[in-house]
């Protein structure tokens, strides 16, 4: 696992002001479940003062990506929207006592989510709006203006360091040539403002993409964990007499049944296909076909199925609503 | 508090036993045993027996077939090269998008250098293999096939007789690395038409750095490591006895221990697998519930990402792991669950259990009775989850 810090951890374990905040008038979103991580920060700010009263998070992520969005509401809260626009994501890892560098983009999506949440309050549409063509990274849906943000912001100058802090190029790598011309333009641009020295200035064909995507796919070694001797084996009951076939098909109808009011309220239905060993095909139709919900509605069917069988079972929709 | 250990397919506890047998063999037996007198001899007699342990564990015609190797990875790499220098008018390879990286990336490479042309067979969305895909990538072209017996992740088994079978109607070589089945499911080579299995020592409660490699009488075969006669000079270099008899000693209680992982460890298994799925809302089983090791068990819990889910576990004192990206150097999930098109919203948050005979009920107590609370505390947190939960409302990031 990764090397985190202890405020990293406190962070992730103990996380400071996540939910939801029903007062919010200030909301900013990134990220997408495609991609492994999204964060969704919610501000309260006072029209007239301009203040951050209030600010909850809600991430899916890791470790990091919980830890950074929490940090962020911390950041924030107390300060006016001018104060708050000055935080950047290295301010951000450096509240957390730093991040692995290969986790620095999770410090980049809580500066983007607050740049948007904050064009949000103030009417503005924020700037990546994905027009046709800014798209750089398909895989983890990245655009022009984030990857040109986070080299000048955090002096980039090789594309690794750009797959660290935005995940472009960490997966297909694909985009690594728009990637490579992004960068070389921006560091030109940091050199002419006088940021950057010319000599580490990034420039096109200074890196191999088959190496850095082997890197990229280079697993860390794990953190040890103590393992102390087991407890010698105790006898367990052995597992309950099976049912028959038939037996099995029945209960599974009778489950069906039981829930086949609930799905018709709602304008669906579903019927029993076949059972496969522990595999029960079923076909949902009406309004569950398409709907958002079906993933929701087949955990139901299967946790009542596993209660009553006693074993695991695993249900799998066919027919029109099958991929 | 113990720890409670369920990773074993990562690798395994080494059995106080093959401690014992294989201790003498760094101190009074450090004899080489290709040397004639005394201190040899009795070295070579313990590396005999030892083979003709691992010859019964894997039902082997003879004890000559197998090759002792430094692990997995190096008999999955011995099998596949030999292969292709042994039949030299064939330059193609059968494999799956869903092995080890030991096949795989040894693939990808023999593919860059243009020195074969390699097959990746898909699996269905139970991580089954396409049969028919595979029946058709088959020629006499063809050089090796090399399908897993068992999926490390999952837990799917492959039916692999039978694919040997369609394997060598094409006059093909077939090898299968065998890592996670062997000791796990009875395993007959002599009644099969596989050619060439890899094991692991690490993975059976044999110490890291020794394996083997089967290579049935007749099947042609080109050693990887060249020099000494060792191994009837298919794998130069002087034997790694102590691991060696520890291999031996290993396989035998594998093959004493054979039931008890089919019934017990199975038995726990389930219970595990039957009680998070009854407890935990939005949460499926990744692999084939009808063909599975009895000691594995993947659950995906959607709406989350795994790296979370194991800093807890850890927290908790419990060692599992996560076809998650987070926890690896990759961005993206598994290949494995890739391949099985296990929807983003659950692959991210895929944890996997591996039990072996050192787990007790109460290991599996512990994990059903924490997991519901931190899978509840972390879907809290995540902006899908409420969405997905309460309103019904698709969630609209802006990077969409």
């Amino acid at each position: 696992m990764w090397d985190y810090t202890d405020k990293v951890k406190d962070y992730f374990f103990n996380p400071k002001n996540a939910g939801v905040l029903s007062e919010a008038n200030a909301v900013g979103e990134v990220g997408a479940i495609a991609c492994g991580d999204a964060l969704k920060l919610m501000l309260n700010v006072d029209p007239t003062t301009q203040i951050i009263l209030d600010a909850k998070f809600q991430t899916f992520g890791c470790g990091s990506a919980i830890a950074s969005s929490s940090a962020l509401t911390e950041l924030v809260i107390g300060k006016t929207l001018d104060e708050a626009l000055k935080i950047t994501n290295q301010d951000i890892a450096d509240f957390l006592g730093g991040l692995p560098p290969e986790k620095m983009h999770c410090s980049v999506m809580g500066y983007e989510a607050l740049q948007s949440a904050v064009a949000n309050f103030r009417g503005e549409v924020w700037k990546d709006d994905h027009e046709e063509g800014a798209l750089v990274c398909k895989c983890f849906g990245v655009d022009e203006g984030m990857i040109e943000r986070a080299i000048k912001m955090n002096k980039l100058t090789s594309v690794e360091q750009v797959t660290d802090y935005t995940k472009a190029g960490g997966g297909c790598l694909t985009c690594f040539d728009k990637l490579e011309e992004i960068l070389s333009r921006a560091n030109a641009e940091l050199v002419a403002e006088g940021i950057l020295a010319d000599h580490e200035a990034y420039r096109v064909g200074a890196a191999d993409p088959k190496k850095l995507k082997e890197k990229a796919k280079a697993a860390k070694a794990q953190a040890p964990i103590e393992i102390s001797p087991l407890k010698p084996s105790s006898p367990i009951p052995p597992p309950s007499a099976g049912l028959t076939n038939l037996q099995r098909i029945r209960l599974i109808e009778e489950v069906i049944e039981e829930l086949r009011p609930y799905l018709r309220k709602d304008g669906g239905d579903c019927e029993l296909v076949d059972v496969d060993g522990s595999n029960v095909l079923v076909n949902l139709s009406g309004a569950c076909v398409g709907c958002q919900m079906s993933s929701v509605t087949i955990s139901g069917i299967q946790e009542r199925l596993i209660a009553k069988l006693g074993t695991t079972v695993r249900v799998v929709p066919v027919g029109r609503n099958a991929h | 508090m113990n720890a409670v250990y369920l990773d074993n397919n990562a690798t395994t506890r080494v059995d106080p036993l093959v401690v014992e047998a294989m201790l003498p063999f760094f101190s009074e037996q450090f004899g080489n045993p290709s040397s004639i007198h005394s201190f040899g001899a009795s070295v070579g007699a313990a590396v005999k027996t030892a083979r003709a342990q691992l010859q019964s564990l894997l039902g082997a015609a003879h004890d000559h077939e197998i090759i002792y190797t430094s692990g997995g990875t190096e008999a999955d790499n011995t099998a596949i090269l030999s292969a292709l220098e042994a039949l030299p008018d064939r330059n193609e390879i059968v494999t799956s998008k869903v092995e080890h990286p030991a096949v795989l990336a040894l693939c990808q490479h023999l593919e860059k250098i243009g020195r074969a042309k390699v097959h990746y067979i898909g699996v269905d969305a139970l991580g089954r293999i396409d049969i028919e895909a595979y029946r058709a990538a088959l020629s006499d072209k063809v050089a090796v096939v090399s399908l897993m017996w068992a999926n490390n992740e999952t837990g799917t088994i492959f039916p692999i007789e039978g694919l040997a079978d369609l394997a060598k109607e094409h006059g093909a070589l077939f090898h299968t690395d065998a890592v996670q089945a062997v000791g796990k499911v009875p395993i007959s080579l002599k009644d099969s038409a596989i050619d060439m299995l890899s094991l692991s020592g690490h993975k059976l409660h044999a110490p890291k750095g020794i394996g083997a490699l089967y290579v049935k009488r007749g099947a042609r075969f080109k050693p990887l490591l060249r020099g000494g006669h060792q191994e009837r000079g298919r794998r130069a270099g002087t034997e790694n006895t102590p691991g060696v008899v520890a291999l031996g000693k290993a396989a035998e209680l594998a093959a004493l221990h054979m039931a008890d992982e089919q019934t017990r460890v199975k038995g726990l298994r389930d219970r595990l697998e039957g009680a998070l799925l009854q407890r935990i809302p939005n949460c499926f089983v990744n692999g084939d519930l009808n063909d599975r090791l009895p000691n594995t068990c993947n659950i995906a819990f959607e709406y989350v990402e795994g790296e979370g889910i194991l800093l807890h576990l850890t927290r908790a004192g419990i060692a599992a792991s996560s076809g998650s990206a987070c926890t690896s150097g990759s961005l993206e999930p598994s290949h494995v669950l890739r391949a099985m098109n296990i929807p983003f919203t659950a692959a991210h948050g895929s944890i996997r259990f591996s039990l072996s005979r050192d787990n007790v009920p109460e290991d599996v107590d512990r994990v059903i009775e924490v997991m519901p609370g931190i899978l509840e505390k972390l879907r809290e947190l995540s902006p899908f989850w409420s969405n997905a939960d309460k309103s019904g409302k698709e969630f609209k990031p802006v990077y969409a």
